[in-house]
């Protein structure tokens, strides 16, 4: 199996550079043939790369110790859902299981996505390509995991027994959704700008996946940070270590992108910077992957120090470069359609989370990759820890807090006083009140009054939108109908329609 | 004023506080993060040096080991290669400390030449792979 698996590669290999070619020139030229041909090559890739991870999964079930990776990651007697968590419990195999879910995705966003958005599909179908080339390449060249042993041991090493643990079973699966899945947007974007069809229509056709790659993120990161908890030695739930703030930081600018999307449907606004945020987001889940594949920092989860990283960080600068000139050479396509015409609305309300977002992502990308500008500008590494973090963060989140509370109710365009007393006077009051009360009875830490303060304000503020709780809990993409017609302007259905 | 240009103000403004923010996160949190050798040159050169947190990367010298469980102190030796620093730790040592593994000690290092860890982090094993022979 593991020789069906290798040639499954091989020809993903090919297939892929195919896809990539037929992709980006059938989009080009609109020949009817090859933008067909590159549709069913995202559908062989989904297959072979199918295929090739049944070859593993084989060796790992069989036992086939003979193959490195099943030599290195199991044993005889591992439990049987270890066994299954070994397919991405080691570096190579990790890399094959994101190639598999990036190409069952890519083969969805073909199959899936409205004949609406046909002139974009060729060229998202090229970057999926050209996305599944690069990881092919990669373990065909750098991380095979069908390389086999000059010899075939007698049992296997095991998984490592910090491995074995439920976290293993859905905690990486679940991030590596998230983290794939931004590929699709990615590419959608991408497809836009080449194609020169820059109106709301890929926003549309992306409001599912970016929901649900957030969703997937979102999921991942907790879990992660459970099993952290309960894992003696990994810090706790939160460390602020490295591999955590790289899968944090796609994060961060996912949400500012699920914000800032919103004000570009309703009011043509910010088109630029939605093209960089969901670049930016790709491009960090990449720079992801390069800090847990390559070892450049020091981290308690610290996976590999090998050539791995390197690929891809060859890959991310290509990508930034590409993606760079692409969006200068389109600027003028992507003119805002109106503009901000007051402090007090919705769309500066927006615009304040987004720069917070975008301000937290980069305090944490300097303070991961402090070590490395350190060295590089003082000759010796220094690192800052959790202090660093929670020092910077604190205030910020607080201030997004607040800004929860406030976005979702404030009008559009500018805010008359009766908008703001109707929407906010009971929730600030009831504050107000919490924070007075907190002081009375002695509560002397000023960040916990202010949080909880400020979370009495948000609990209060969603009193008058219980149309958008049930709208994000029941359909996320469909138009709930505003049932409280005083809640604003068309926002609740906006909210609705969004989410 | 025109909204976008009291935007651009405040846009100013949350960056500043964030920047300000940043810059005194690191003044007030930066730690060193060296090798035993590169801590060994430090102190050279300036002995005052030696009240200095610092986080100190090496491997745990094998058999070095030594466990006083009524005090819950762990005393041992990391290197990496050419320097050797013994280390005392008050506390409990995660799981996959051992032998000849990776640590991240961080303390200071007593001008008698002992470092005094407050925070003893073992890289697991888990570097789910082994470093490729070079």
């Amino acid at each position: 199996m593991t020789i069906l698996g290798q040639l499954a590669l091989w020809m993903a290999l090919l297939v892929g550079a195919w896809g990539t070619f037929v992709g980006f020139y059938g989009g080009l030229t609109r020949r009817y043939e090859l933008i067909a041909s590159a549709r069913r090559a995202t559908y062989v890739l989904c297959g072979l790369a199918m295929v090739a991870s049944a070859g593993l999964l084989v060796a790992i079930f069989k036992h086939d110790f003979n193959v490195a990776y099943v030599a290195s990651y199991t044993s005889r007697d591992l439990p049987t859902v270890y066994l299954l968590s070994a397919f991405y419990g080691g570096q190579s195999g990790s890399l094959l299981f994101w190639l598999l879910v990036l190409t069952i995705f890519a083969a969805l966003a073909q199959w899936l996505t409205s004949r609406k958005y046909d002139h974009l599909l060729p060229y998202v179908a090229g970057v999926t390509s050209a996305v599944t080339l690069f990881f092919v390449a990669t373990m065909l060249f750098a991380a095979n995991p069908f390389a086999r042993l000059a010899f075939t041991p007698a049992d296997g090493q095991g998984l490592n027994p910090q491995l074995q643990n439920p976290g293993m079973v859905v905690h990486p699966p679940m991030l590596y959704l998230g983290y794939i899945s931004i590929t699709i947007p990615f590419a959608f974007a991408v497809a836009a700008l080449l194609s020169r069809r820059l109106d709301t229509g890929w926003l549309h056709a992306i409001r599912k996946w970016t929901i649900v790659s957030w969703l997937f993120l979102s999921i991942g990161i907790t879990l992660g940070m459970w099993w952290a908890y309960v894992e003696l030695g990994w810090g706790g739930y939160w460390a602020w270590d490295p591999v955590e703030n790289a899968s944090f930081l796609p994060w961060l600018t996912m949400t500012a992108f699920l914000h800032s999307v919103m004000i570009q449907e309703k009011r043509g606004m910010l088109k630029k910077w939605n093209m960089v945020l969901i670049s930016l987001s790709f491009f960090l889940s990449i720079f992801g992957t390069f800090i847990t594949r390559s070892g450049i920092i020091s981290s308690v989860h610290s996976f590999a120090q090998s050539s791995v990283g390197y690929y891809f960080l060859g890959g991310l600068i290509f990508l930034v470069i590409a993606v760079a000139w692409l969006l200068y050479t389109r600027l003028p396509m992507l003119e805002s359609e109106s503009h901000l015409e007051s402090m007090v609305s919705r769309e500066a309300s927006f615009l304040f989370n987004n720069l917070i977002l975008v301000g937290i992502a980069f305090s944490v990308l300097w303070g991961t990759m402090f070590p490395v500008i350190s060295e590089i500008v003082r000759g010796s590494q220094v690192t800052v820890g959790p202090p660093f973090f929670n020092q910077v963060n604190i205030p910020l989140g607080l201030a997004l807090l607040a800004l929860t509370g406030i976005g979702p109710l404030i009008a559009w365009r500018k805010a008359s006083v009766g908008n703001l007393r109707r929407q906010f006077a009971v929730p600030v009051v009831l504050g107000g009140i919490a924070a007075a009360v907190l002081t009375a009875i002695g509560m002397g830490h000023f960040y916990s009054i202010l949080t909880i303060s400020l979370a009495v304000f948000v609990t209060a503020t969603t009193r008058s939108r219980p149309d958008w709780v049930i709208c994000v809990s029941v359909g996320l993409t469909t138009n709930c109908p505003s049932t409280k017609p005083h809640s604003g302007s068309p926002s609740s259905q906006r909210m609705g329609s969004v989410l | 004023m025109k909204a976008p240009y009291k935007f651009l103000i405040g846009a100013v403004a949350v960056a500043g506080t964030v920047g300000v923010l940043m810059a005194n996160g690191i003044k007030d949190t930066g730690t060193y993060f060296l090798t035993p050798s590169e801590l060994a040159a430090k102190v050279q050169s300036d002995p005052s040096f030696h009240s200095v947190g610092v986080k100190m990367g090496a491997r745990v010298v094998h058999g070095s080991i030594e466990r006083d469980v009524g005090t819950q102190t762990i005393t041992f030796q990391v290197t990496d290669g050419t320097q050797i620093y013994p280390v005392v730790y008050r506390g409990l040592a995660p799981d996959t400390f051992t032998d000849d593994v990776d640590v991240v000690v961080e303390g200071r290092l007593d001008p008698d030449g002992t470092f005094r860890a407050t925070s003893l982090l073992a890289k697991c094993g888990s570097r789910y792979e082994t470093v490729p022979e070079a």
